[in-house]
């Protein structure tokens, strides 16, 4: 991507959602709705026609092979990349004219599948750090420690200690975050994001490197997060007990296009999808 | 006419640079690190022909020689002794040893040869027919430049079609990659290190042949202005330090003609600025996405 | 009840700092009015405040905010130039010396923060090494341009031009009385002194109280979560430019107070003392002192001052001296097997058994 893309206007034409939405949410607009969303790098599509739709409260999952372009949307979404064709609607806003950190302001949080902590600060200061937008007070005032300081940083504490609390991590709050075990770095994420108040929180890969049991708690949690905070989830995994577990509608990704959409079982029996995971069958 | 001198010397002064500029863009292509001693090698390439010529009364082009292989065992010795242990440092505190290791020369030199500035007698002894004198071509220039395009020529043939070269240019897309491939690391970035003062020396020559002044601290502003010229055409890459140096000397050299003495460095760096906010890797770099 | 030890550490660090500036001051202090200090010792004094608040500053780009600046000279230049400037032409305005000397640092911080941002806006579009060599051009540019610069007053007021060919003091048309402060390549000449090391001490509190609270602040976490990971910093919506601003412009113009002091502080100045080489001195004072570790930079500028002035006696040989020592600290710090010996005997000082070794130094973009 040497230089800027410039995108084509797509006309807004009134379609029906791109997909099925749990029946809870139908009668709500979708909190994300993407419309034949693709990006090319040089000559390379990476994602091409990527139509989906989130509702306020689902669990979504993105699945597919590696190089299939799931962690491209996520980058698509969080405007790490600026899209080549198609639009982005986060809650029926247009995303085009905005960079990462509105997105982020307007409601998307994120983790990394290599994990991106800031690694030299506390636990603490990482999920305060996620609060910036949502406790804010002036540089002069931290630097005169004026009154708004520390009320603003108290409020800041007990916000951070109560979101470690999800994950039981109050106990770390003192420890530096690149200095944390694995699992508990992939958690901290999880928080740091949920710090931002996000409506939409994009999971990449979240159960990577965990054994079974603390996949199982993950799974657990991201049911409480999502029944806790009302918001919608949509994660990246290839862990298939966690995606068939907890996800409400799944999104198939091969080669950057769609292959399939769905319910978990739908997934499960779908031909393409198995094809596409575990080869074409030999004609005999 | 005179547009044509400023031009001619804004061409040699441009190839010094860039042999300098190739030094430091062959180092930072391969080791990723800014080698601040780089200029100070120049300066002890000055130093070694000097007393070659003055003491030893050697005749220039052993003195040269001499030259040249002294920097190039005291590149290979700064890279071994104070580089090589911070491999896996920060690029911080392989910059700050840099600077040590600069202060180290300059102040080993002062203690060497005192403060009191070397009146240097040019290598170059043939003198140029007066018709092309007249229009600003000295016999020093043209040797510049002459040995510029013949090292510029040679090192790209050396990187491009010797196994050694291939090596260096493994080394600095991945060097775990070229380790694993049985490429001694170690080794070529010491061979970088050797080619780079090798060229320090010759450009300490013609410099001091050009300036006919030397002192301790001689290497220090060139050396910086060569690396200016080495991120100027895009650091890392061997055409980029030559364009980079020869675009730096010339627009010098037309700054000090035609705009201020004073300011002929200001305007040098000014433009530097402006190339890189135009484009940000300098004229030939690469640029790398970051991935996320 | 963690939470709160944890909070006490950072606070007891920042006091332990504040307290050892001030017992330092007051044992110097008391020792200079019983005349217990040479005159060597006492000139050392208010350059000693400046390189302090030098290193602290430069903390903040390079530690804090993770980006090499080698051009930290360039604003010290600026703020020391219109800080004499505004010392010497504000005599008949304010004739009690101590306001006009905060002023002048005042002006001179002013200055430097301007400069800070003309150079901070295309600066920090770049990345890395890249914003390294810049940063470093501009100290030049800005080096150069002071050269050419002429300044006096008279009754009139300032008088100021920009000397491109052969200009001299005549051509600034001073009336009778009028004095030229500023004579281009010369600098700056007959400046009245007026630094002292009270002040030096008290420039010294305020850059740490404003660098540590900064730190410990919003705008210090976001800033430093920037160094740590920028891409993730943007995804929890933390504008990067805005923030690096902050650092760096903060960063010049503490510099250009401490740049105000130190021209103040001589009967003359020229912009060559505030050259390339003066960035890198104050770089390597805080790389020594450590990155992110602003007590370290008081001490590593204090202790890399003093000890070049102190080896005087071995004339030739200090600088020789000061090199091999400066490689050699660098080559030990950065031995994994010291490092690890380092964290295995720091933990059980503590009383925790050796936890991951290897971690020390902070990781560098």
């Amino acid at each position: 991507m040497s230089e800027p893309i410039k995108r084509k206007p797509t006309k807004l034409v009134p379609v029906p959602s791109t997909n099925k939405i749990p029946e809870r949410d139908i009668n709500k607009a979708p909190i994300l709705e993407c419309r034949h969303l693709g990006i090319d790098f040089g000559g390379l599509t990476a994602v091409n026609d990527f139509d989906m739709a989130i509702g306020r409260t689902e669990i979504a999952g993105l699945i597919g092979p590696n190089g299939a372009g799931k962690t491209t949307v996520f980058n698509l979404l969080t405007k790490v990349y600026q899209p080549t064709r198609g639009t982005i609607l986060l809650d029926g806003v247009d995303t085009h004219p905005m960079n990462s950190v509105q997105v982020s302001r307007h409601g998307i949080a994120r983790t990394f599948q290599n994990i991106r902590l800031f690694g030299n600060l506390s636990v603490e200061d990482n999920v305060k750090v996620g609060l910036h937008n949502q406790v804010r007070y002036g540089m002069v005032q931290g630097i005169l420690r004026l009154p708004g300081y520390w009320k603003k940083e108290k409020l800041a504490h007990e916000s951070a200690m109560e979101l470690l609390s999800i994950f039981g991590m109050q106990d770390l709050a003192d420890h530096q975050a690149g200095s944390l075990p694995y699992g508990a770095q992939r958690r901290l994420e999880i928080v740091r994001a949920l710090a931002t108040n996000p409506s939409l929180l994009l999971l990449d890969e979240p159960a990577a490197g965990m054994n079974p049991s603390e996949t199982a708690e993950l799974m657990e949690n991201i049911v409480k997060i999502r029944d806790t905070f009302h918001i919608a989830v949509l994660l990246i995994e290839h862990d298939m007990s966690l995606v068939m577990g907890i996800c409400e509608g799944i999104c198939v990704l091969n080669f950057g296009e769609i292959i399939a959409k769905g319910t978990p079982d739908e997934i499960k029996n779908d031909p393409q999808v198995i094809e596409a995971y575990l080869g074409k069958k030999r004609e005999v | 006419m005179v547009f044509f001198s400023y031009l001619i010397s804004g061409i040699s002064l441009g190839s010094v640079y860039a042999i300098i500029a190739l030094g430091y863009t062959m180092v930072y292509g391969i080791a990723k690190m800014l080698n601040f001693a780089h200029g100070d090698v120049i300066m002890v390439g000055g130093y070694i022909s000097f007393c070659a010529i003055s003491y030893l009364s050697l005749p220039p082009a052993v003195a040269v020689l001499l030259a040249m292989v002294v920097c190039t065992v005291l590149g290979v010795l700064i890279e071994g002794l104070a580089y090589r242990p911070l491999r896996q440092a920060g690029s911080l505190a392989v910059l700050i040893t840099a600077i040590g290791v600069s202060y180290f020369l300059q102040n080993a030199a002062q203690l060497i040869w005192g403060v009191t500035p070397k009146i240097y007698t040019s290598v170059v002894s043939f003198r140029l027919p007066n018709s092309l004198t007249r229009l600003g071509l000295s016999s020093e220039a043209l040797v510049t430049v002459l040995s510029c395009v013949v090292i510029m020529v040679a090192l790209t043939t050396f990187v491009n079609k010797t196994k050694m070269g291939k090596a260096m240019r493994a080394c600095s897309e991945d060097k775990g990659a070229a380790q694993l491939m049985g490429i001694n690391v170690n080794a070529t970035i010491s061979m970088t290190f050797a080619i780079g003062s090798a060229l320090a020396a010759i450009a300490g020559v013609l410099l001091c042949s050009a300036y006919t002044t030397l002192l301790p601290t001689t290497g220090s502003m060139p050396g910086i202005k060569a690396f200016t010229a080495a991120v100027f055409g895009g650091i890392g890459s061997i055409p980029g330090a030559f364009v980079g140096g020869l675009l730096l000397g010339i627009i010098e050299s037309m700054a000090k003609a035609y705009i201020s003495t004073d300011l002929a460095n200001a305007i040098v760096f000014a433009v530097l600025i402006v190339v890189l906010l135009v484009k940000p890797t300098g004229l030939l770099g690469k640029y790398v996405p970051e991935k996320v | 009840m963690k939470k709160l030890s944890g909070l006490k550490k950072t606070t007891k660090v920042d006091f332990a700092t504040y307290l050892g500036v001030t017992l330092a001051f007051l044992i110097v202090y008391y020792r200079l009015q019983r005349g217990g200090l040479t005159n060597a010792m006492t000139s050392w004094l208010v350059p000693v405040c400046c390189f302090i608040v030098m290193a602290v500053s430069l903390n903040l780009v390079v530690g804090i905010s993770g980006e090499l600046s080698l051009g930290h000279a360039g604003f010290m230049s600026v703020g020391a130039f219109s800080g004499v400037v505004a010392g010497m032409s504000l005599r008949g305005a304010i004739p009690f010396t101590p306001v006009r000397l905060v002023v002048a640092i005042l002006v001179g911080a002013l200055f430097a923060a301007v400069a800070g941002v003309i150079v901070g806006v295309p600066v920090l579009r770049l990345r890395g090494d890249y914003l390294a060599i810049v940063t470093l051009a501009f100290g030049q540019i800005i080096k150069d341009l002071i050269n050419c610069l002429l300044v006096g007053y008279d009754s009139k007021g300032l008088h100021i031009i920009f000397n491109l060919g052969k200009k001299t003091v005549a051509d600034l048309h001073l009336e009778e009385g009028g004095v030229a402060i500023i004579k281009g390549a010369q600098g700056a000449v007959g400046i009245q002194k007026m630094s002292s090391f009270l002040a030096g001490y008290v420039l010294v509190m305020v850059t740490l109280v404003i660098v540590l609270n900064l730190i410990r602040s919003r705008t210090g976490r976001a800033i430093m979560a920037i160094r740590d990971n920028r891409i993730a910093a943007e995804s929890v919506g933390i504008n990067v430019t805005k923030y690096k601003m902050i650092a760096f412009v903060t960063s010049a113009a503490l510099a250009g107070a401490a740049g105000a002091l130190y021209g103040l502080n001589y009967g003359s100045l020229v912009s060559s003392r505030f050259d390339f080489n003066t960035s890198i001195l104050v770089l390597v004072y805080v790389v020594l002192g450590g990155l992110g570790n602003i007590w370290g930079s008081v001490i590593g500028a204090t202790v890399l001052y003093i000890l070049p002035e102190a080896l005087r006696q071995f004339a030739d040989y200090r600088m020789l001296f000061y090199a091999i020592v400066l490689i050699l600290v660098m080559l030990a710090t950065n031995n994994p097997h010291l490092q690890q010996l380092a964290g295995t005997v720091a933990e059980r000082f503590r009383g925790k058994k050796p936890a991951r070794a290897g971690e020390g130094g902070q990781s560098h973009e």
